[in-house]
């Protein structure tokens, strides 16, 4: 039954906004407000509204809901869905903390999570102290033509997919790979490093695909700074980092927000860089959700776990907010 | 003066490292395109060779990856540009209070991990598509999935982009035509879409490069299908070929194509303005002779 009722609450949301406008309308009238089919005309109107409900209700609320449901149900045949077995559970959360069969904890998927979030969290700070005196440098030192010649340098690599980019790095890194052979070859080391196995590679492939990602929203935020208000604090004696604490950064507050949850956000939820340059110990949440789907074939398990992470991320995003004190609008730009 | 200098040598150093960062693996990597031996190996270089780029072309399971590759990306610009537009204008005439939870809506799938969108594409659809067998065999296929999947997220790139310029755009011009007598449909044929014309553009190129090499959310979406990146992912999943870089040597080759037609472009342009303005100095000064602009006094 549950499926059918998903169906319903959009279009209640929908009603409840539709009474809210025509209550406005009545209470605050405006002879001068022409109505939406007044300014649009009424086949663009319809049109505009049928892309967007298509949009907003079939391609994102819905399926989103749909999944969420589905989380809650057992996993079933085919044939037995919908029948008497088919009840509303919250076994496929229960057992990312217990294990389903024999009841002890779930350590291996709890510590995986665990591991997921904090690694994201290091790769964000990582690639924000990589990039921030970059975007620093093309914002305020570069000419006209040198930012545009860097940015295209900055872009073109990502023309090139995650999947080539991890395996190039798994290519330097590799046991066999170019570095060990340049470290083997100065006598550095007798044997080869196992960069892979101790989870270097998924740490640099991480950082490596989502670069840009962090450069843009920080040079953004930096280029509208006024160069004056730099050459005052410098005039006054400010060393260089009192500079950047007191002024640069501030100022760059919502890039950086922007851009560290945007990083973290990705780096969570990806899929490549663990697959291909992870240890084979290491196990990523994403790769874990991906087994309940590919090769367990348990869909609400997977259901379940996906939300799990989507609620993590929602959380680190609504923190990474109250802590830089800006909202929502002002990170997606 | 000297810390000037080592100041300018720091930075200069850091920025060569942050490229070579950058560029360093994607060089290695296609240095092992035309090294002969079976593994990938940019170190010793045994020999010169072209024969991973045949192998590449006559990858049959690749070849197919890309076809599909290509019409899913079609598709998914001629779903989500115009879905943009449509909800960019929306954005600007929705009544205020809604707006919060509109921008919302239309926002999230940028934030959500691609792995949930693909997931909850595949769970949603597999449902409504298949309340009849009829639609089921029709609609439930890994081509129409990701199209569907990819859509959610790249309409809303396209929306933000969109939505950018069309902050730009004057109402005294739309008002203008509507008081001359023009219908509504007219305006935004002849008046609104002209202006918008770049940003339709650039939402259209970024539309389908995102859609040509999405992995998280099409790996799930493509069910038993295939495309060029799920391809690749198998592939380096199996093992390591050279095959694998001359694909990266091509990718690389066609973005330097692509980045220097663009530069070229843009330099173009900047030539024919400064030219305009020339010229246009240049009227000036035969027009009115006898003034001269304050500079030209002191100069």
């Amino acid at each position: 039954m549950s499926r059918f009722v998903i169906f319903l609450i959009p279009l209640v949301v929908i009603a409840a906004f539709w009474a809210m406008a025509r209550y406005e309308s009545r209470t605050a009238h405006d002879p001068t407000h022409k109505s939406y089919f007044e300014r649009n005309g009424t086949t663009l109107g319809i049109v505009f509204i049928v892309l967007v409900a298509f949009w907003t209700l079939l391609l994102v609320v819905l399926p989103y809901l749909y999944m969420v449901q589905e989380s809650f149900h057992p996993k079933l045949p085919p044939l037995q869905r919908n029948g008497p077995d088919d009840f509303l559970t919250v076994q496929q959360y229960k057992s990312f903390f217990v294990e389903p069969s024999g009841g002890d904890w779930n350590t291996n998927h709890m510590s995986a999570f665990v591991f997921s979030i904090l690694a994201s969290v290091a790769v964000t700070a990582l690639n924000f102290a990589i990039c921030y005196p970059l975007a620093y440098y093309m914002a305020q030192a570069g000419t006209a033509q040198k930012v545009r010649l860097l940015m295209l340098a900055l872009i073109v690599p990502y023309w090139i997919n995650e999947i080539l980019r991890a395996f190039s790095l798994r290519l330097l890194l590799a046991s066999k790979g170019l570095i060990n052979q340049a470290i083997m070859g100065l006598g550095l080391s007798d044997t080869p490093i196992d960069f892979l196995g101790n989870n270097t590679g998924l740490y640099v492939g991480l950082s490596y695909a989502y670069l840009l990602y962090m450069v843009f929203p920080l040079y953004n935020a930096i280029e509208s700074l006024d160069k004056n208000q730099i050459e005052a604090a410098r005039d006054l004696g400010a060393p260089w980092w009192r500079i950047h604490k007191e002024i640069v950064m501030p100022y760059a507050k919502p890039g950086i927000a922007s851009g560290c949850t945007i990083v973290f956000m990705l780096s969570a939820g990806s899929l490549a860089a663990p697959q291909f340059l992870g240890g084979p110990r290491t196990l990523w949440f994403t790769s874990i959700v991906y087994n309940f789907f590919f090769q367990t074939f348990n869909w609400p398990r997977g259901a379940a776990y996906a939300f799990i992470l989507l609620a993590a991320c929602i959380a680190f995003v609504m923190l990474t907010l109250r802590l830089f004190k800006v909202t929502l609008g002002e990170t997606i730009r | 003066m000297s810390s000037r200098i080592v100041m300018k040598a720091m930075i200069a150093f850091y920025i060569f490292l942050f490229f070579l960062y950058l560029f360093g693996p994607l060089m290695v990597m296609s240095a092992t395109a035309f090294n002969t031996p079976n593994y990938p190996q940019a170190y010793p270089f045994e020999g010169f060779t072209l024969g991973w780029f045949v192998k590449l072309w006559n990858h049959r399971a690749m070849m197919e990856g890309l076809w599909n590759s290509v019409i899913i990306g079609l598709g998914v610009v001629a779903v989500s540009v115009p879905v943009g537009l449509a909800a960019s204008i929306l954005m600007n005439q929705i009544y205020h209070r809604a707006r919060g939870v509109f921008y919302l809506v239309t926002v999230s799938p940028v934030l959500t991990p691609g792995v949930i969108i693909g997931i909850s594409t595949v769970i949603f659809w597999k449902d409504v598509f298949g309340v009849t067998d009829v639609t089921k065999a029709l609609f439930y296929k890994g081509v129409i999935l990701s199209i569907l999947g990819q859509s959610s997220f790249i309409a809303a790139y396209c929306l933000l982009i969109i939505m950018a310029r069309l902050q730009r755009f004057d109402r005294a011009q739309e008002e203008a035509a509507l008081d001359l007598g023009a219908s509504f449909p007219q305006v935004f044929w002849h008046i609104l879409l002209p202006f918008l014309k770049p940003a339709l553009i650039s939402a259209g190129v970024i539309a389908f490069l995102s859609s040509f090499e999405n992995y998280n959310t099409t790996t799930f979406a493509i069910l038993a299908d295939k495309t060029l990146v799920t391809v690749l992912a198998g592939e380096v999943r199996q093992g390591t070929t050279p095959a694998l870089s001359a694909l990266a040597v091509v990718i690389i080759g066609l973005s330097l194509i692509g980045a220097i037609a663009y530069e070229i472009m843009k330099r173009r342009e900047e030539a024919a303005a400064e030219r305009m303005k020339e010229r246009a100095r240049m009227a000036e000064r035969e027009a009115v002779p006898a003034q001269m602009t304050p500079s030209e006094q002191f100069a």
